[in-house]
């Protein structure tokens, strides 16, 4: 089911919670809506499902349009945040409930209901109340009586922010699985990075309000569009850097960049993978000491810091740390493969002109 | 109410032990003055009732609930309760959805009028419907030109009571709703429900407790007051009179221990009622406390 | 493009013009029409009968005996709850349970028990009054039958503070070397604070308009022991229609502002809980 935003505004009282939005969700896609709190992806959510209505702007579904639509008609299934599950009815009956409105006969009704308790993982537990349910238990109910009137869209709000770490995990991966096997168009809301990145295969990054970027996983990672972007997304070295014959310094690193002029102040930005280390002082242009390593299991972060005090991170595989037999406080060489520049004097840049520099890359060098 | 620890008292102790409790003769003090307290201010007057109501013996007592005019101010108190509850009811469940699920301005204004009953002598409550219409009332000459009763009839003993009694269940239901936010609805809203089975199949259900609790005290409320109605009624025996004014009647008349005997139903009444509003607390408790059990059990 | 309110949820309104309706009918219009008939009345004229030596007694008796029962309230309803909440003795649930037993009877049969227990021949009457405490007839019954009224007032509303109190900051205060009666005079005693006034606020609200059960125990002696309801129903009794209005005007102005003392009250004691 295709859903399309045109100029969406949301105004509360004198305020924009929501500015000229505006983008397309294919058919079966798995989008999320990314953004630190406030900056209105929940409120394009839930005007998508109708619970709330736009100030400007249209919405539609499947080339329809849906403005004037109640909630009620628009065949949407929708997760809230605190799941909203029906106190007093069962799990069988909250999960029967959207079907007993649609008045499906009883037979039907008991065996979709049957469905949904197999697909997700329900079992033994219909007779339950919500409260004798734990948070992750809750959350499945609450998906299965979404998907079990059969909606076109599928809407999460933050669905997995009130769980345990780890039951988050599995949840994501339920998440994902059921996608594939149901083809639902869906759409969810998170201000977790990791988890658009994990579980969407397109993002749109939402910043006070407006739209930041959109794009795969990948593209908003290696390509992000603007200095928000790159800092929201992972972790990216930032530094003011200044113009000085053609090319942009920060103390001792150097950025070639083109259409600059002397003087000009650039804001540079470069991803932890992109800083190549060796032990071997003589490989590299600049140096640095290892202060700290993270262990983050399979990864290792560094802390590097150079001669003039600044304190950079790369990343790099244990294998890799330990056939360069690093340690803390090594002396160490590297240089800075890959680079962006996120903003000019102060301003942020159009998308089209952010291009990532890249040096000296041997063939068979991916990223 | 449930789950307070008992606590071993160290006999022969006079300074407590753990130095956050009172010594046992402090304790036993003032459990004393208190039981004191509520024996005068409690359980006497209420056994007071039913001496006073069997002292000339069974048959006085019996014949004094049989007598015609009792009949006719129990018919009477019944009939203005089947009236007042269920409007108050269908009152208070509109107020609370109106109050608890939109946001609009002179919402605590709104509250508040809900509230006024509570801070309003009876009699003046009274007075008010006898200023509108009473013969020299604002309506009084266009009511009498059409023959239409209300004060000195059960129109106004109604009225009188409705103002009365109206925030008892709305006071009970606003707190509950308040608390239980609209989230549930807006989840039945997205199944495809509209407002009517919204409101019958998830917040209905979700009240329960409150809503019986708040009828109950209305009930209560509806039977046994005086004030308002006693200003409204005319006190026409056989006719107006509701079992308190009644009451009242036959104490004037010093007929106290036929006085007594009527009185005694409404004290069975309140017991009555304080039993189901105790048993209620009692099922909400322990609801709650299995509740927490299983959540415990879960997260373990 | 018109800023028409949007409510997803339905019904505002139906059960907004019901309710308005509803409150109209039965408060706003009865209360206008109150107001509206005593402005028929000069200002001189409202003055004379709001204060004759007959209505200025009655005020004080109903102000002193609220005040008093209230005050009384205030102190025993505290232990009454604390007692009720902190130990355990045989027939605690009992009690608790009755406590709700004033709010429950109907006032006119509070009223006439009360009278018969204080009476002279009454079982408690039989050995105050030799003593000199006379219960019936007498502003002091006024004053025991508003405490029986109000009593459950302050219980309930202090109960639940009670309940969930933090024993930590006893404990804290205790290995500071705080003695019991130390501890509650500086520790618990101010949390306490905001309820049992709120409680306080609310009985002696309750008390001010209270009729049925003074009816029975005072004798409604006029200058004595008349309280302000009673002198208005004895005014419509003599067809005094604006004599009675007058005071009930007074009375009715006396009940918002009370209203509006008890709201800020339980919003200054909501800041404190917790």
């Amino acid at each position: 089911m295709s859903i399309e935003l045109k100029n969406i505004t949301k105004q509360f009282g004198g305020v924009s919670a929501v500015n000229d939005v505006s983008f397309t969700v294919a058919d079966g896609q798995l989008v999320a809506l990314l953004g630190p709190s406030g900056c209105g992806k929940t409120t394009v959510l839930r005007m998508i499902s109708g619970l709330e209505a736009p100030t400007a702007g249209e919405i539609f579904v499947r080339g329809k349009r849906v403005n004037d639509v109640p909630v009620q008609k628009r065949n949407i299934g929708f997760v809230f945040q605190g799941y909203a599950l029906f106190k007093s009815m069962s799990v069988a009956d909250n999960i029967a409930f959207g079907l007993k409105i649609k008045k499906w006969a009883k037979a039907d009704r008991d065996a979709r209901v049957a469905e949904l308790i197999a697909l997700l993982g329900l079992k033994d537990l219909e007779k339950r109340y919500p409260h004798q349910l734990s948070g992750g238990q809750r959350q499945r109910v609450a998906l299965a009586r979404a998907l079990a009137p059969k909606p076109d869209v599928l809407l999460l709000d933050e669905p997995f922010a009130a769980v345990d770490a780890k039951i988050r995990q599995e949840l994501r991966e339920m998440l994902v699985n059921l996608h594939h096997e149901l083809n639902v168009t869906t759409i969810f809301v998170t201000h977790d990075q990791e988890e658009a990145m994990e579980v969407s295969n397109r993002i749109v990054i939402f910043d006070k309000g407006r739209l930041a970027q959109i794009g795969t996983p990948r593209e908003v990672y290696e390509e992000p569009a603007s200095e928000f972007v790159a800092r929201f997304i992972g972790v990216m070295n930032v530094l003011d850097c200044e113009v000085r014959e053609g090319v942009a310094r920060y103390g001792e690193l150097e950025f070639p960049t083109h259409g600059v002029t002397d003087g000009q102040r650039l804001r540079i930005g470069f991803r932890p993978y992109a800083v190549q280390v060796s032990n071997d002082l003589t490989a590299h242009r600049h140096f640095a000491v290892l202060r700290h390593t993270y262990f983050l299991g399979v990864l290792l972060r560094l802390e590097l810091e150079l001669p003039s005090g600044l304190i950079i991170r790369a990343r790099m595989s244990k294998e890799e740390y330990a056939r360069l037999n690093l340690t803390e406080g090594r002396e160490v060489s590297l240089q800075i493969r890959q680079y962006r520049v996120l903003a000019r004097e102060g301003e942020s840049l159009p998308p089209e002109v952010s291009v990532t520099h890249s040096l000296s890359l041997s063939p068979g060098e991916g990223i | 109410m449930a789950g307070i620890p008992k606590r071993k008292l160290s006999a022969g102790h006079r300074k407590s032990q753990r130095g956050t409790e009172e010594s046992p003769f402090v304790k036993w003090l003032l459990i004393t003055v208190a039981l004191l307290f509520s024996l005068v201010f409690l359980l006497l007057p209420l056994i007071n009732v039913f001496a006073q109501a069997f002292a000339k013996g069974f048959t006085v007592y019996w014949d004094a609930l049989k007598h015609p005019n009792t009949l006719s101010a129990m018919k009477l108190t019944l009939l203005v309760t089947i009236i007042c509850v269920p409007l108050n009811v269908l009152f208070g469940l509109a107020a609370a959805w109106a109050i608890t699920k939109f946001e609009f301005r002179g919402k605590s204004l709104l509250i508040t009028l809900i509230d006024l009953p509570f801070s309003v002598s009876p009699v003046v409550a009274g007075l008010m419907f006898v200023v509108l219409f009473g013969l020299q009332g604002f309506f009084g000459e266009w009511l009498a030109d059409r023959e239409i009763r209300i004060i000195f009839a059960v129109p106004g003993i109604a009225l009188a009571t409705l103002f009365v009694t109206f925030p008892f269940v709305a006071r009970e239901l606003i707190p509950i709703m308040q608390a239980a936010g609209s989230d549930q609805e807006q989840s039945a809203l997205t199944l495809g429900a509209n407002g009517w089975q919204t409101f019958w199949y998830v917040t209905l259900p979700s009240v329960k407790m409150g809503l019986l609790y708040g009828t109950i005290l209305c009930i209560a409320r509806c039977v046994g007051e005086f004030g308002a109605v006693s200003v409204v009624s005319g006190h026409i025996t056989g006719k107006t009179d509701t079992v308190p004014l009644h009451v009242e009647k036959l104490y004037n008349e010093y007929q106290g221990a036929a006085a007594f005997a009527v009185a005694s139903i409404l004290a069975l009444g309140a017991l009555l009622t304080l039993g189901l509003k105790t048993w209620l607390e009692w099922r909400e408790a322990k609801l709650e406390e299995l509740a927490q059990q299983a959540e415990q059990a879960i997260t373990q | 493009m018109a800023e028409k309110k949007f409510r997803v949820l339905p019904g505002f309104g139906l059960t907004m013009g019901f309710t308005l309706f509803y409150l109209s009918v039965l408060v706003l219009i009865p209360i206008g029409g109150l107001f509206l008939r005593t402005f028929s009345l000069s200002w001189a004229d409202f003055w004379k009968l709001a204060t004759t030596d007959r209505a200025l007694a009655a005020y004080q008796l109903t102000f002193g005996a609220s005040l008093a029962a209230a005050i009384i309230n205030a102190v025993f309803g505290t232990l009454l709850a604390w007692v009720l909440v902190r130990y355990d003795f045989p027939g605690r649930r009992f009690i608790d349970a009755l406590v709700d037993f004033p709010f429950a009877l109907p006032t006119a049969v509070a009223g006439l028990t009360l009278a018969s227990l204080f009476a002279e021949n009454g079982w408690l009457g039989q050995f105050l009054v030799p003593m000199g405490i006379k219960g019936a007839f007498t502003p002091l019954g006024v004053v025991i039958a508003l405490t029986f009224v109000g009593m459950p007032f302050v219980v309930r509303t202090l109960q639940p503070v009670l309940e969930h109190l933090d024993r930590d900051v006893e404990e804290a205060a205790a290995t500071l070397g705080a003695g019991r009666l130390r501890t509650f005079v500086s520790v618990i005693a101010p949390t306490l604070l905001p309820p049992v006034i709120t409680g306080f606020a609310l009985a002696f609200a309750r008390a001010i308009g209270e009729y049925g059960s003074i009816v029975f125990i005072s004798g409604n002696l006029p200058m004595k022991t008349e309280i302000a309801p009673y002198l208005i129903v004895i005014r419509l009794e003599e067809y005094d229609y604006t004599g009675a209005m007058a005071l009930a005007v007074v009375l009715l102005i006396i009940s918002f502002a009370l209203l509006a003392v008890i709201n800020v009250l339980e919003q200054w004691a909501n800041r404190f809980s917790r």
